[in-house]
């Protein structure tokens, strides 16, 4: 919980809840576990806009009760993580894959759920018939085992859970840690439910049409709504899973071939089952289990493959590995080696474009050869003595590159003491991972400055279009559209375009510097698990 | 310390094992590193296509109806007496959300606002008639079990009558309120008040005619 952590979520929860919940939500993060009456009277508002927002962040996962320390009879403690806010960012990301891979139907389920923290099936499965029936043509609605279908297939490939019963609301809960959705056996089970009916539209209000759709809201409700009590809620980890494979995919694309990103393609999506998330790679295929699996418009011979494959297992990023020779060769793709390697290439490529590429080459050099001094960097890079020295103190006084000591004599005398320079990767990706919370936040606080000093000329530009939207639907002539068109001048034209160029830049590279903080923080959770 | 006199400058170890001479040392820092240095090399520009933009676009649509929603709270604004010109216009764009009714049985009991209220309520209420029912519960079973050992009415009575200080008055007028709330309605107003029925009545009445009606 650092302060750019915290700070990057309070604007994020501003953003998206409001002020109230953000004040709850930043005092929750800074002060670690409390009860109710301790947040009242610490950030000193009303009892039920704390109630509010602490049920806005629990609906929305953010915030996890439990029963106090000193036992079932305390008060319940609330405790706010800031993992799960700076999700919040990812959600487009999130919301495309779906669209993807399930189409329109399904990228609004996944908004839904997004939206609204967690609902039931049938909750969701009308709001989203309703939606995509708005968009459809006259005449035509959505029927509602279209959307359920949809939902089935996100729940059975796990995009979507359930969330976890409250197992120690009421019960003594010995057990510090909350219940994870995965305990629960029945996670991922999508309950027998028939939903019968189609998606209304809505209509301007005519009592004809009231009196029908009265009608048929009866009808609907008869049907629905059997299983009452079961929530479901996205799983963000399925959808990390998803984003590292296709990460290692298009690395293998760039740095090989399109051939070699489809084999392993292949073999990610063989091993997608057998994988638990933590694992440090796949379960071992046999070559012959690739060639059959290969998709059919991918018809290369049996030997093109095993060349292939020996060109994987050979190549220095190490993503493929062969891991025994039975069934014509055993090969397993290197997960956490693969996120390492693409950590690495992350940092190369950001002293790169800060410091210039000599920098990175002997920023390259300290990462493959660990320990190198002075003189040694100035040989192997092949750069002369001023100038190398002149990068590595630059590099040094970024925090890039460390020094370490290793003294000939117990009494640290600099003259006997060798000084080499190191990198260290974990580290380095950690402060970088910091910096990119920081970059998120500086880029939404310029984006809320520009439209705050743009506020009146945007409220002007939204009663123009709000004015222009009601004649058109009473039927205007042309002359006054633009009668009203014209009331922007412009230069009030051109500002506006300006504005709104500057912050869709920023919007889009908030999207983009997200990219950089998933594989960042990939990376140093798969150390966590792998040393831990 | 010696080196200080002479002159500061002068380093306390063999400077050319590190392989640096005094000539090629960086400038001292003067002051904190400026706010918003001039970079060298200016950041790559961001991709753009069509998978970005259309992210771009979920993420400003996703923005503005999260803004929209019963999640987003806002802090009590005072009513503006005049409704702005701008605000009537915008709200006719928006479609009003219905009020978020969460399931309880996943939140913890006490963020249940409802509650609170009636029992705020009822707790002032309740007082009153709670210390008075105690006082005559103890009062009525006293009274039992003195007519236990003396089998007597009248005596009950006298033992009424004897108990001379004002909380046994207090706790007779309310041993009285007491049976009599049993009896009649549920209401605020002591009816052993009206007891000295027409007298009251009378007065009441003759206030009425003596005062002239406004």
């Amino acid at each position: 919980m650092t302060a750019q952590e915290v700070r990057l979520c309070g604007l994020l929860l501003h953003e998206h809840f409001g002020e109230v919940v953000e004040k709850v939500g930043t005092h929750l993060l800074r002060s670690g576990a409390q009860n109710l009456r301790t947040i009242i009277h610490e950030t000193g508002l009303s009892v039920d806009l704390v109630k509010k927002s602490l049920m806005v962040l629990v609906q929305h996962g953010a915030c996890l009760f439990s029963s106090g320390r000193k036992g079932p009879g305390s008060p319940t403690e609330y405790r706010s993580g800031c993992d799960r806010i700076l999700r919040i960012l990812r959600y487009p990301r999130y919301i495309y894959t779906a669209k993807t891979l399930y189409g329109d139907t399904g990228e609004l389920v996944v908004e839904e759920l997004l939206q609204r923290g967690h609902m039931t099936m049938s909750g969701t499965v009308k709001t989203v018939a309703d939606r995509l029936t708005q968009n459809m043509e006259e005449g035509r609605s959505m029927d509602y085992s279209e959307v359920s279908s949809a939902f089935s297939k996100l729940v059975e490939t796990h995009f979507l859970q359930r969330c976890p019963k409250l197992a120690g609301a009421g019960t003594a809960d010995t057990s510090a840690i909350p219940p994870t959705p995965e305990s629960f056996p029945d996670c991922y089970k999508v309950p027998h439910m028939t939903l019968v009916g189609r998606g209304k539209r809505q209509l301007a209000a005519e009592d004809g049409e009231d009196q029908r759709n009265a009608k048929r809201q009866k009808m609907d409700s008869e049907n629905s709504e059997s299983v009452p009590g079961i929530y479901w809620q996205v799983n963000f980890e399925r959808f990390h899973l998803h984003f590292r494979d296709q990460a290692i995919i298009s690395a293998v694309a760039n740095k090989l071939d399109q051939t070699s990103s489809e084999i392993v393609r292949t073999m990610l999506r063989m091993s997608e089952v057998t994988t638990s998330p933590a694992a440090t790679c796949t379960k071992p295929l046999s070559a012959n289990e690739i060639f059959r699996s290969l998709p059919a418009s991918y018809n290369i011979p049996r030997p093109i493959l095993d060349q292939y494959l020996t060109l994987l297992v050979d190549d220095p990023m190490e993503f493929v590995g062969k891991a025994g020779e039975s069934g014509g060769g055993m090969y397993v793709v290197n997960l956490h080696r693969a996120l390492a390697n693409l950590a690495r290439a992350t940092l190369e490529s950001v002293v790169q474009e800060r410091f210039g590429s000599r920098s990175a080459r002997i920023f390259r050099l300290l990462l493959r050869k660990r320990h190198l001094e002075q003189k040694q960097v100035e040989d192997f890079a092949m750069i002369p003595a001023k100038e190398a020295k002149d990068m590595l103190y630059t590099l040094l006084s970024q925090n890039l590159v460390q020094l370490q000591e290793i003294p000939k004599t117990p009494d640290y005398a600099p003259s006997r003491t060798f000084y080499l320079y190191t990198v260290n990767q974990l580290p380095t990706a950690r402060m970088l991972l910091q910096n990119c919370y920081k970059t998120v936040a500086n880029l939404i606080e310029r984006r809320l400055f520009e439209s705050k000093e743009s506020k009146r000329l945007l409220e002007k530009s939204q009663r123009i279009e709000a004015i222009l939207a009601s004649l058109q639907a009473s039927g205007a002539e042309p002359e006054q559209l633009t009668e009203v068109e014209e009331m922007i001048t412009a230069p009030e034209k051109q500002q506006l375009d300006a504005l709104k160029l500057h912050i869709n830049k920023l919007d889009s590279a908030e999207n983009q510097v997200d990219e950089t903080i998933f594989l960042l923080e990939s990376y140093v959770n798969s150390t966590a698990t792998s040393t831990g | 310390m010696a080196g200080r006199g002479r002159g500061v400058a002068a380093f306390t170890f063999n400077i050319d094992a590190l392989g640096i001479s005094r000539g090629s040392m960086p400038e001292a820092r003067v002051g904190p590193s400026p706010l918003f240095p001039s970079i060298d090399f200016k950041p790559v520009p961001l991709k753009a296509g069509e998978d970005e933009d259309y992210m771009l676009a979920l993420k400003q649509e996703m923005r503005a109806t999260m803004q929209r929603l019963p999640h987003n709270i806002k802090p009590q604004s005072n009513k503006s007496e005049v409704e702005r010109y701008t605000e009537r216009y915008l709200k006719k764009s928006q479609i009003e959300d219905e009020d978020w009714t969460p399931d309880w049985s996943l939140f913890p009991k006490e963020l249940m606002p409802q509650t609170k209220k009636p029992r705020a309520k009822a707790g002032t209420k309740k007082k009153p008639v709670k210390i008075s029912r105690k006082e005559t519960e103890d009062m009525l079973s006293k009274l039992d079990e003195l007519a236990k050992n003396d089998d007597r009415n009248p005596e009950k009575s006298d033992d009424e009558t004897e108990k001379k200080p004002g909380n046994e008055e207090e706790e007779e007028v309310e041993a009285e309120e007491y049976d009599e709330e049993d009896i009649e309605e549920e209401n605020d107003y002591i009816d052993s008040y009206f007891d000295n029925g027409e007298d009251f009545a009378a007065d009441s009445d003759d206030n009425m005619d003596g005062e002239a009606t406004y």
